[in-house]
C-alpha cells in the first residue's frame, strides 16, 4: 500500500519533539517524538497504556502538554483548546463514535458548526456538501442523507463520522481505533476510506491494535512503549513480528529503545 | 454486511431521484410506522376514537357547537403548557414545577392587575419576567450544579405552591377585570375576521411547503413530489375550514338573547405560538442543538455545543410558556385561587406531549404534539364528567391515559432501537 512518491519526499505536516506529560505523579509520555507526513497514513500502536490516548488528546487540545515543542506546517504552535486544533484543520474521530442517533447525516455532519442563511439553517447548501464530501471519499452505501444516524451499520456510522472530519478542509485526520467495533467486511470499508484520505493529500494517524489493519494501510508505524516513542518506522521496513515485539518490550533487534532505556520506562511504570 | 456483499443494492447518493407520488409517500410512511416512529398517529388516532364514544354515549351534550369551542378553550393552557414541556422533554429532562409556575404567573398577574390596578401589559410582563427567573434558576441547579431536573422541579413544585399562596394570601381568590385579558378566553373573533385567519393560515402552509420543494429542486437535491404536497395541503384546507365553520356557527342556546359565534380569540394566539416555536425548533441552530443534546450530549459536547447553555434556554423556555398557560387559565376563570395551575393540570400537559409524539427519553419530539396531544387530554377532561360524576373514575382513568401514552412511547423507541431507526 505504500506509496512511492510520498518517500521522504514531503515536509512533515505534523512534528512533536520531546513531548512530556504528567498525571499527577504519573509520567505518562516522555520525550515523545512523532513525525505526520501529508498523504501519508501513520499508525500509532501501543499496548494499553502505553499513552496513545493520551498523546493525541494533547494534539487535539483536551490535554496542555507539560513540556515539549509542537510544529504544525514546520511552525512552531500551541493549541489551548479543541477549537484552536479544529482552526489549524485538525479533526479527530473518537473512538467512540460522537454522532447524535436522533439526527440525520447531513445534520450530525454539520453538528455545531452548521451553515446558516440569516438566522435559519442553511440546508440545501448543508446537504450539498455533505453529499459532494460523501462523493469525494467515493462513499456509495448511504442510501441517503436524510435518513436517520440510527438507522444506519457500524461501518456507515464510522464513515459518517470520518466525513465529518474532512467536511472542514482538515489537513490532519487522527482516527481513534475507527475499526474496533467492526465486522470484517465493513472494516475493509472503513480501511478503504482511511486510504482514500491519504490519498487525498490529508496526513491520518491512525490509531489501532490490529496489526493487519496497520500493515494494510499504514506508510509510517509509530511504537509507543510505556510512554516513550520505542521506534517511529516506515511500514515496508519492518514485519509484523517486529512492531509486536516493539509494542510488548519497547526493542526489536535493533530497533526501539536500548535497554537501560526501556528498563527505566519499565521502573516508570512500576512506580 | 449485506452493502459490501451485494453491490448492486448500493444506491449513488447523488443519484437520488426525484420521489414519487402519493402511493410511494404512503409506502414510505408506512415503513415509518412499522420501524416505530409513529409520528403524530396515535393522537389522530385517539382524538377520532375518543370522539366517536364519547358522541355515542352523550350526543346531545358532546357533540355541540358549544361544546366544541369549550372544548378549544379547556385545552388551550394545557396545549402551552406541554409546549414549554416539549423543550425540556427533548432534553431528556422533566419540570414537575410547571404546573405551579403557570399559578405563580396567574397570581402575580392577578396581584399587579387587580391589587395594584398596573395596566395589562406591565402585568403580563412581570409575570413573563418572573417565568424566566424560575426558568433560569432551576437550569442553574440541573446544569450547572447536576441535581437531576425531577428533584429540583419537585423542589420547586413544593416551594412556588407555598408562593402562590404568599401571593394571593390564604384562602383568597382574585378576580380578574381587565378586559384584555379576558377577552383571550371569552371573546371570539368576528365570523368574517374567523374565514380570513383560515384563508391566512392555508395560504402561508402552501406558500411556505411550495418554496421549500423549490428551492430543493434548484439546488439539485431530491424534493417532494407536488402530489404530496397537494394532499398535505388539501387536508390541512379541509381541517382548517371544517373547524373555521364550526366555530362560526351561532352556539347560544335556543331564544337567548345574545348571539355567540366566531373563532375563540385564543386559537390565533395558539397557532402564532406553535408557528414560531416550530421554526425556533426546526429552522434555526439552537433548535438543532437542543435536539443534539437530547440525542447525545456527550456528542454535542464534542462538536462545540455548549450544553449547559442549551439547557437554560430550554429551561427558561419551558417555564416562560407555563406562565403563558398560567395567564389563559386566569382568563379562563376571570380569577385566580391557589388551585390555579394545580390538581391535574400538569400530569394533563405531560400526558398532552406524550400523546403527541413527544419521547420522555429525550430527542424526539415536535411542538405540534403539544397541539394534537392537547386535543386528547381535552377531550377526556371535557367528556369524561358528561359521561361519569365519580371523579375516583376520572382519576382512574386519566392515571391509565398517561400510563398508555407513556408505554406506546417506551413501546416505539424499542422498535426503533430493533430496527434502526
Amino acid at each position: 500500500m505504500t506509496t512511492a512518491s510520498s518517500e521522504g519526499q514531503q515536509r512533515e505536516l505534523l512534528s512533536l519533539r520531546g513531548i512530556n506529560k504528567s498525571f499527577g505523579a504519573v509520567h505518562v509520555l516522555r520525550d515523545v517524538d512523532l513525525d505526520v507526513r501529508p498523504g501519508e497514513v501513520t499508525a500509532l500502536v501501543g499496548d494499553n497504556g502505553a499513552g496513545k490516548s493520551t498523546l493525541i488528546k494533547c494534539v487535539a487540545g483536551i490535554h496542555p502538554f507539560d513540556s515539549g515543542e509542537m510544529l504544525f506546517e514546520g511552525s512552531p504552535i500551541t493549541i489551548h483548546g479543541p477549537k484552536d486544533a479544529n482552526a489549524l484543520g485538525i479533526e479527530i474521530v473518537y473512538q467512540d463514535l460522537a454522532l447524535c442517533d436522533n439526527l440525520d447525516v447531513v445534520h450530525n455532519m454539520f453538528l455545531g458548526r452548521e451553515l446558516r442563511s440569516g438566522i435559519t439553517l442553511d440546508e440545501t447548501s448543508m446537504e450539498k456538501r455533505a453529499g459532494e464530501t460523501l462523493k469525494s471519499l467515493s462513499v456509495r452505501t448511504l442510501r441517503s442523507l436524510r435518513q436517520s444516524v440510527s438507522s444506519l451499520s457500524g461501518g456507515q456510522r464510522q464513515t459518517v463520522a470520518i466525513a465529518r472530519a474532512v467536511l472542514w478542509n482538515s489537513k490532519l485526520v487522527i482516527l481513534d481505533e475507527p475499526t474496533a467495533a467492526l465486522g470484517v467486511a465493513q472494516t475493509e470499508q472503513v480501511l478503504a476510506l482511511v486510504r482514500r484520505l491519504a490519498e487525498n493529500g490529508l496526513g491520518v494517524v491512525l490509531i489501532s491494535h490490529n496489526m493487519n489493519d496497520v500493515f494494510q494501510v499504514a506508510d509510517s508505524i509509530a511504537c509507543l512503549f510505556l510512554g516513550q516513542m520505542a521506534a517511529q518506522v516506515r511500514a515496508k521496513d519492518v514485519n509484523n513480528s517486529q512492531v509486536v515485539e516493539l509494542i510488548t518490550a519497547g526493542r526489536s533487534g535493533d530497533l526501539g529503545l536500548r535497554p537501560d532505556e526501556a528498563s527505566v520506562a519499565g521502573v516508570g511504570e512500576a512506580a | 454486511m449485506s452493502l459490501q456483499t451485494q453491490p448492486a443494492s448500493q444506491f449513488e447518493i447523488e443519484s437520488q431521484r426525484e420521489q414519487g407520488g402519493v402511493g410511494d409517500a404512503a409506502a414510505a410512511y408506512w415503513e415509518r410506522i412499522k420501524g416505530g416512529d409513529l409520528g403524530a398517529l396515535p393522537a389522530v388516532l385517539g382524538c377520532v376514537v375518543l370522539a366517536v364514544v364519547f358522541g355515542v354515549l352523550e350526543p346531545d351534550s358532546f357533540l355541540t357547537e358549544n361544546n366544541f369551542a369549550n372544548l378549544l378553550n379547556q385545552g388551550a393552557a394545557i396545549m402551552v403548557l406541554a409546549m414549554g414541556l416539549v423543550f425540556v422533554l427533548l432534553l431528556g429532562e422533566i419540570d414537575l414545577s410547571a404546573g405551579f409556575t403557570a399559578g405563580t404567573g396567574a397570581a402575580i398577574l392577578a396581584v399587579t392587575l387587580t391589587t395594584h390596578g398596573w395596566a395589562w401589559p406591565l402585568a403580563v410582563l412581570a409575570a413573563l419576567a418572573t417565568g424566566v427567573a424560575i426558568g433560569f434558576t432551576i437550569a442553574l441547579l440541573v446544569a450547572r450544579l447536576g441535581i437531576p431536573s425531577f428533584v429540583v422541579s419537585l423542589a420547586y413544585f413544593l416551594g412556588l405552591q407555598g408562593g402562590m399562596l404568599l401571593i394571593i394570601g390564604e384562602g383568597g381568590t382574585i378576580p380578574i377585570r381587565n378586559d384584555a385579558i379576558l377577552t383571550v378566553m371569552n371573546k371570539n373573533m368576528p365570523v368574517w375576521l374567523g374565514w380570513v385567519f383560515a384563508l391566512v393560515v392555508i395560504a402561508a402552509f402552501a406558500l411556505a411547503t411550495f418554496m421549500a420543494i423549490q428551492r430543493r429542486r434548484r439546488a439539485g437535491l431530491s424534493a417532494s413530489a407536488l402530489s404530496v404536497w397537494a394532499l398535505k395541503v388539501g387536508a390541512l384546507a379541509v381541517v382548517v375550514l371544517v373547524v373555521v365553520y364550526l366555530l362560526n356557527q351561532e352556539r347560544q342556546r335556543a331564544n337567548a338573547p345574545i348571539v355567540i359565534q366566531g373563532v375563540p380569540w385564543v386559537v390565533p394566539l395558539v397557532t402564532a405560538l406553535v408557528v414560531g416555536l416550530s421554526f425556533m425548533l426546526m429552522r434555526t441552530a439552537f433548535g438543532r442543538h437542543v435536539y443534539a443534546v437530547g440525542g447525545n450530549a456527550e456528542a454535542a459536547r464534542r462538536a462545540g455545543i455548549n450544553v449547559a447553555n442549551i439547557k437554560t434556554y430550554c429551561f427558561i423556555l419551558g417555564s416562560t410558556l407555563a406562565i403563558v398557560a398560567g395567564i389563559l387559565l386566569a382568563s379562563r376563570d376571570n380569577s385566580v385561587s391557589p388551585t390555579t395551575g394545580g390538581a391535574q393540570t400538569l400530569l394533563y400537559a405531560v400526558g398532552a406531549a406524550v400523546i403527541g409524539g413527544t419521547s420522555l427519553f429525550g430527542g424526539r419530539g415536535k411542538i405540534y404534539d403539544a397541539v394534537t396531544g392537547g386535543l386528547v387530554v381535552a377531550i377526556i377532561a371535557n367528556g369524561l364528567p358528561l359521561v361519569t360524576q365519580k371523579s375516583g373514575v376520572q382519576f382512574i382513568i386519566n392515571g391509565l391515559v398517561l400510563l398508555l401514552a407513556a408505554s406506546v412511547d417506551a413501546v416505539s423507541r424499542r422498535r426503533a432501537a430493533a430496527t434502526g431507526r
